[in-house]
């Protein structure tokens, strides 16, 4: 019952009560989001990769080359030489290599040339193995094994002919209609920039890039052109010792035949989170801040509502409701309306996740999920509703007193 | 004699002691005070008395929205101005209907749920307040589709018959009224007095009807000038 009449009494402030609806459902939808993203955003980033000890790549920042390697976000600087890999898997402490090479697109998945190891050591959370939805690795020059997110996007099957092409934008430069590469496999989906990618080998990326003319020749015959790379974009290592690590991160960055740089990809991890987190706590500030100043909108509107609301109260003293009920009456108002706002935001948050998970993880390799009520959402949640009865206390407590001191002499 | 005594004693709705109150956050406030007055279950009073004399006040001590200074008010053979509030408002909403000059209704609710929630607080099943506001308010002359018309949307003389139906769901043993009618034009006002009359008549429900307009004193048999009830507040200590 006084449910419905603190609804009926929302309703018939119609205007005032939806101008407070969507100044609380931005600044809400604003703290779960970035709540959301908070939570989200570190496991996103750290389950991208496990178990692989040691990156290598051409020197720039230890954070550079992990995105690029890692998140294939932004471009490599340099390249290290093609002998530096083989030297590299040579190394004594070394129990296995994969290359990396990137640069290439095919409508808007990053292409990125590796080997067999790849399938075999990469992993992902907690050392979980590239595992194949359907096919297998590639084996031949012109097989390509894609992602998951590529295989749904483009609604691309194993035996499906693909055309990848010279360059990374969304519309490349050039086409190269005469390689075309059959889909050899498909790949689960992981929920890193591994279900983003489309893979290849070494020798694949060398060939898009020949001159058409040998392109021909290579087409008619396999073997006549020499398609080994000159350089790689990046090398991770899986060592037999994690005791060589550093031993060997030095031994990297002294090399003295080409330019390198080893990282960790844990600690580059951590530093690439305690940037995040700078910014993360900013933002969770901000939209703290941003909610508070809502709220005291809601609480002002109620306020403001008690003047019209004297003779409300005295209607209801004379039937017989306590200042409490009346008290209560306006709390949950309050209640309502942030109720209402809470789902209206949590719809709003998982519509938006739903339509930019895509882009978010193309562009950022952040793989949010779309599921908010996770324990902290929820208690995020409990929090919010905490704050908005405290804050809707001051005109409970004002309606309260109106009722104690209401006479039949209310009038207006 | 005894047991005429306790007839007498038994029937009594209102009976007020030695009632002392005034307005204790005004300077100037002289306060009333009653040594005795005294209501017959089933009466109909015409309280009256110049604008100021206290009338309205005397009407929030009888609904116990107001308690008294001093003294005591007994309703229906009950102390009940000593109670705890919310004893009192709990009695209040069982036992005691109450109309006011205006405003009686929740503009933005229905006349149904304006009825309930009178209901709802006296503690009757919801489920036959609908049936018996549609008697109610056909008795009031009323059509009862109005039930489902926001409160607001009705003309003042149906709003205040409206309040009369909406004090007397709960069936209470006493009527309190304010003023209803001043807001009324003379026809509706005949009008409203008759049915009101009548509808009191009807359930024997005690009324106390307080107005400064001597005109309506022609429909009850009783009536009494509140400066009669009241003793000089001067001889109070305090
Ligand atoms: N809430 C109040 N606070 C202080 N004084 C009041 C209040 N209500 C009424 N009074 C004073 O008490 C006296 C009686 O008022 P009231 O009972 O309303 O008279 P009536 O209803 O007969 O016109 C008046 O002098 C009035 O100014
Ligand atoms: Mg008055």
């Amino acid at each position: 019952m006084l449910v419905s009449v603190a609804w009926s009494s929302l309703r018939s402030r119609r205007k005032s009560v939806i101008l407070t609806f969507f100044s609380l459902l931005i600044s809400i939808s604003v703290l779960l989001s970035v709540e959301h993203i908070r939570q989200n955003a570190k496991e996103s980033f750290n389950r991208t990769i496990s178990a692989v000890d040691i990156i290598v790549g051409a020197p720039s920042g230890q954070l550079n080359l992990l995105l690029y390697s890692v998140f294939r976000m932004g471009n490599p600087t340099n390249n290290i030489a093609y002998e530096s890999f083989e030297t590299l898997s040579k190394n004594q402490h070394v129990a296995w290599t994969i290359p990396i090479l990137l640069g290439d697109s095919h409508r808007g998945s990053r292409v990125m040339g590796t080997n067999e190891n790849y399938f075999a050591h990469f992993k992902y959370a907690n050392k979980q193995a590239l595992e194949f939805a359907a096919g297998v690795p590639f084996s031949k020059l012109f097989q390509a094994v894609i992602g998951a997110d590529v295989a749904k996007q483009l609604k691309y099957q194993v035996g499906d002919e693909i055309v990848i092409a010279h360059g990374i934008g969304n519309v490349s430069f050039a086409k190269h209609d005469n390689t075309p590469f059959v889909i050899s496999g498909i790949l689960k989906a992981t929920g890193t920039p591994v279900d983003k990618t489309i893979h290849v080998s070494l020798n694949a990326i060398e060939a898009i890039h020949l001159s058409p003319s040998q392109q021909k020749k290579l087409l008619s015959d396999p073997t006549s052109v020499n398609l080994t790379p000159e350089s790689m974009t990046a090398v991770m290592l899986g060592l037999k010792s994690l005791m060589a690590t550093f031993k060997l991160q030095r031994e990297i960055n002294n090399y003295q035949k080409d330019q390198l740089m080893a990282i960790l990809p844990g600690v580059a991890m951590t530093e690439l989170w305690q940037m995040m987190a700078t910014v993360e706590n900013l933002l969770l500030v901000i939209s703290i801040l941003v909610l508070i100043s809502s709220l005291f909108g809601l609480s002002t509107m109620l306020l403001a509502s008690m003047q019209q609301r004297k003779n409300e109260i005295a209607v209801l003293r004379v039937l017989g409701a306590s200042p409490s009920v009346i008290f209560a009456l306006v709390l949950i108002e309050a209640l309502l309306l942030i109720v209402l706002v809470i789902v209206a935001a949590i719809g709003l948050i998982s519509l938006t996740l739903t339509l930019s998970s895509d882009w978010l993880a193309s562009e950022y390799g952040l793989f949010l999920s779309g599921n908010l009520l996770s324990i902290d959402s929820l208690k995020v949640v409990a929090v919010i509703v905490v704050t908005s009865i405290i804050t809707s206390l001051l005109p409970a407590i004002e309606a309260y007193k109106n009722a104690l001191n209401v006479g039949l002499s209310s009038r207006c | 004699m005894i047991s005429s005594a306790l007839k007498i004693k038994e029937s009594l709705a209102i009976d007020v002691k030695g009632v002392y109150h005034r307005y204790s956050k005004t300077k100037y406030a002289v306060g009333i005070f009653i040594p005795r007055w005294t209501l017959k279950r089933g009466e109909r009073v015409f309280l009256h008395g110049a604008s100021g004399s206290g009338k309205t006040t005397l009407l929030n001590l009888l609904a116990g929205v107001l308690s008294p200074t001093q003294g005591g008010i007994q309703l229906l053979e009950q102390e009940f101005s000593s109670l705890y509030s919310r004893r009192k408002d709990k009695f209040r909403a069982q036992h005691i209907g109450v109309v006011f000059q205006q405003f009686n209704l929740i503009s933005y609710l229905s006349v149904l749920k304006n009825i309930q929630l009178a209901a709802y607080f006296g503690g009757n099943a919801k489920s036959k307040v609908e049936q018996k506001a549609s008697e109610m308010l056909r008795k009031l002359k009323l059509d009862p589709d109005v039930l489902q018309r926001p409160a607001g949307s009705l003309s003042v003389g149906q709003q205040q018959r409206v309040a009369i139906a909406r004090a007397l769901i709960n069936a209470p043993e006493i009527l309190l009224v304010d003023e209803p009618t001043s807001a009324l034009d003379a026809a509706a006002r005949d009008a409203f007095m008759e049915i009101l009359i009548e509808i009191c008549q009807l359930t024997t429900t005690t009324l106390v009807f307080v107005s400064h307009d001597m005109y309506l004193r022609r429909f009850f048999d009783a009536s009494v000038e509140i400066s009669s009830l009241l003793k000089p507040v001067e001889t109070v200590e305090c």
